[in-house]
């Protein structure tokens, strides 16, 4: 068992946060907010990062890329601007243009290393503001956000991006606005020697307005750099992405949120994204992961601070190799009549390890809740795993709550019924896997989307690693 | 076309075949029928090549090939095609690019060249009239939702579509209502030719009515107790099996 004083990053974090607190560097920043992140770095300090002995993390071992050392990117108050990034400007294009949605016409907005690239931004749709968080947090209008985040209590990872986050994308829709088109978010990550990220994104959407955003997560050329490479000429520089996003869905405002995650190699990413949803909100959220990342952990809560909320949650993991992808899901019905449905599938081939834990909180006053959760897996091959955990808490009486989750293999029915036509058992099976996650991706309602989507599932189908 | 020599075949460590012979020729088409049990579904299967069947003795020759060496999908690719008993549904799987891709590989393995989206959809719309087939369908995720009859008739389409030299029908006529059973044997009494074969599997006399049989045999305890012309399938209706079965007892090797 590792303690916290063996792990370089532990070290490399503490110690960044006691250099920046000397030197004042966060000076510039409200006293409020100095606090805040002090007192998160106290809780980080405490729980150090999650072991197996964490119950959130019992399935999620992530010592071994704990043992890599990490530079502290983009701490607050210095650079790790745009500029930096001039170098692998080639890189981030290329991986700009794997992101792109075919087809999608929409505003794209692209943040490299969690920095918005404002010289890219075409014009805006009216009512949507775009800002960094760099300059949001300077604004008193709007450093509340920053200094009272969603949940002032988090540990881990959440905490560690509280004390030390640097920059993200301040989004606000006005009261009733409703952009003709959706955004594009491109979040390129890229390193030439092994780093820390931790953007801190804020998405304010306020009465009536609905917002559609697309975000697509992709890295450039991890570890492509000269300095990285081993003395064989492999790239080994890798990247951990911590990244926090707020959102803030007010009445009757409507989000429609799309997360395609597709990076590369030695990228670690953790996503910790909170949406506080207020009286008759609709907030949808679509996540896809696929193979590359070697460890992808989303940790998705929703609360429903208010009454007569709805919320869909639709997933699909698709992981190879010797990935670890793990979604922990918390609905959070605070208040009476509301509606929440998840359905969340994972296909795991080769070595992969999948983790799924959901979990529907009803409280005492959340009387007429409706609350639907159901996770399917599909293990393809003999080594892959899945932990697959619902869990549904409930303490209010009148309620609709139903939870399920399978495991399963390939239907040989199935399968021999589809050869039985002539259709190779390969393709046989990259159909039935397309089937699976018809499921999911069906509920995809920009067709454009949707098509990128399954056009990423038949690139990841195995046709001879199964 | 396919001669099926002693075969016997086990399933889950139980006999099933015990020593079935048949020759099927070009042109022909053979009716079988037998009581419940009996192992006509495991025949077809042993054919179509699944899995969980295992032949324990005899051979299969088709088209004077080693029929049993084959995948199941190569045996469709040579041109064998299993309507089967209970088609299953799969969900998320669209019926037409289902039946593209599986004409597309019977195609390539004949060393044609694919059909361009223009032509496919020129020879579906040919081969959902001639089994009256709805359209609404054709785009659905396969069977799933069809009813009974629908599921059988989709099975005919499909037959339609990848024209098999070797058709076998497992009880396509249970399901379908009568102006079904109709539509379909008009369907595959156009299919027929002296190119190809059927082998059709039934209970009742009444498809045998539409699609005239050369030669009807019944299987019973895994094996052809007895063949003949059509006029055995209306003794069969008159006097059911009984009578075979004494005989077959009568007549079964002791040991
Ligand atoms: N997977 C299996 N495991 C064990 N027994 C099986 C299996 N599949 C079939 N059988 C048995 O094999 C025998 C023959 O079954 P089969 O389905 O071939 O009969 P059939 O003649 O088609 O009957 P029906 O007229 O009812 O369709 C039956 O006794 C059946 O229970
Ligand atoms: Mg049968």
């Amino acid at each position: 068992m590792m303690t916290p004083q063996d792990i370089p990053l532990y070290e490399e974090v503490v110690n960044g946060f006691n250099r920046l607190s000397a030197a004042d560097a966060l000076g510039r920043e409200s006293s409020d907010l100095r606090r805040t992140r002090q007192s998160a770095f106290e809780r980080f300090r405490e729980s150090g990062f999650p072991t197996i002995k964490n119950e959130d993390w019992k399935y999620t071992n992530i010592a071994r890329w704990l043992k890599d050392e990490y530079a502290l990117g983009g701490i607050p108050g210095g650079s790790g601007g745009a500029a930096a990034y001039g170098a692998v400007a080639e890189n981030v294009r290329a991986a700009v243009e794997r992101a792109r949605v075919a087809e999608l016409d929409a505003y794209i907005v692209l943040l490299v290393n969690g920095v918005w690239q404002k010289e890219d931004a075409g014009g805006l749709p009216k009512g949507v503001e775009l800002l960094t968080v760099a300059e949001a947090r300077q604004d008193p209008a709007l450093s509340g956000y920053f200094e009272r985040p969603a949940d002032g209590r988090e540990r881990y990872f959440a905490a560690l991006n509280t004390a030390l986050f640097s920059d993200g994308l301040f989004i606000r829709v006005d009261a009733g606005a409703l952009p003709a088109k959706p955004l594009h978010i491109i979040h390129v990550f890229t390193a030439d020697h092994n780093l820390l990220v931790q953007p801190r994104h804020v998405w304010v959407v306020n009465r009536q307005a609905e917002l559609k955003v697309i975000e697509s997560v992709v890295t450039a050329g991890v570890g492509t750099g000269a300095e990285a490479a081993d003395d064989k000429g492999q790239a080994t520089a890798k990247i951990w992405v911590n990244s926090l996003t707020e959102i803030i869905v007010h009445s009757d405002a409507k989000v429609d949120h799309t997360v395609v995650q597709t990076p590369g190699e030695r990228t670690r990413l953790v996503q910790h994204t909170t949406v506080r949803q207020k009286r008759q909100s609709l907030y949808n959220n679509y996540n896809f992961t696929f193979p590359g990342a070697d460890l992808v952990r989303n940790d998705l809560q929703i609360r429903l601070e208010e009454d007569h909320t709805e919320t869909h949650l639709y997933g699909l993991y698709l992981a190879a190799g010797q990935q670890l992808v793990d979604n922990h899901t918390l609905v959070d019905h605070q208040k009476p009549a509301c509606f929440s449905n998840e359905l969340y599938k994972g296909v795991l081939l080769e070595q992969s390890t999948g983790v799924f834990n959901g979990k529907v909180y009803v409280h005492r006053d959340a009387q007429k809740t409706n609350a639907f959760q159901q996770n399917n897996n599909l293990v393809i091959s003999k080594k892959a795993t899945i932990d697959s955990k619902p869990e549904l808490e409930i303490f209010a009486d009148d309620v609709k709550c139903s939870h399920g989750s399978t495991v399963g293999q390939f239907s040989e029915e199935a399968l021999f019924y589809l050869r039985a036509r002539g259709i190779s058992e390969d393709t046989a099976k990259g159909l039935l896997i397309n089937a699976f996650a018809f499921d999911v991706t069906e509920k995809i309602k920009t067709a454009a989307v949707e098509a990128h989507v399954n056009q990423l599932i038949s690139q990841h189908i195995p046709l001879t690693h199964a | 076309m396919l001669i099926i020599k002693n075969l016997h075949a086990e399933v889950e460590g139980k006999q099933i075949l015990k020593g079935i012979n048949l020759t099927v020729g070009a042109g022909e088409v053979h009716a079988i029928m037998g009581p419940n049990g009996s192992g006509k579904s495991s025949l077809a299967s042993v054919l179509a090549g699944k899995e969980n069947y295992e032949v324990t003795e005899g051979e299969v020759i088709f088209q004077g090939k080693n029929l049993l060496e084959m995948s199941p999908e190569v045996r469709a690719r040579e041109g064998v095609f299993l309507a089967f008993q209970y088609p299953i549904e799969i969900p998320g799987v669209s019926n037409i690019n289902f039946l593209k891709t599986a004409l597309a590989e019977i195609r390539t393995h004949k060393g044609l060249p694919p059909l361009d989206a223009k032509e496919f959809l020129r020879l579906s719309k040919e081969k959902q009239k001639l089994v009256e087939f709805d359209a609404k369908l054709v785009n659905r995720s396969l069977n799933e939702g069809f009813s009974g009859g629908e599921k059988k008739r989709n099975e005919i389409f499909q037959l339609a579509m990848l024209e098999p030299a070797l058709s076998i029908l497992d009880e396509t006529d249970s399901g379908l209502d009568i102006d079904a059973l109709r539509i379909v044997s008009k369907g595959v009494n156009k299919l027929r030719s002296a190119n190809n074969a059927f082998i059709i599997i039934t209970h009742y006399q009444r498809l045998l009515e539409y699609i005239v049989p050369d030669f009807v045999h019944v299987l019973y305890n895994g094996r052809i107790v007895k063949s003949g012309t059509k006029e055995l399938a209306l003794e069969l209706e008159e006097k059911g099996y009984d009578w075979l079965k004494e005989e077959a007892h009568e007549n079964a090797p002791t040991i």
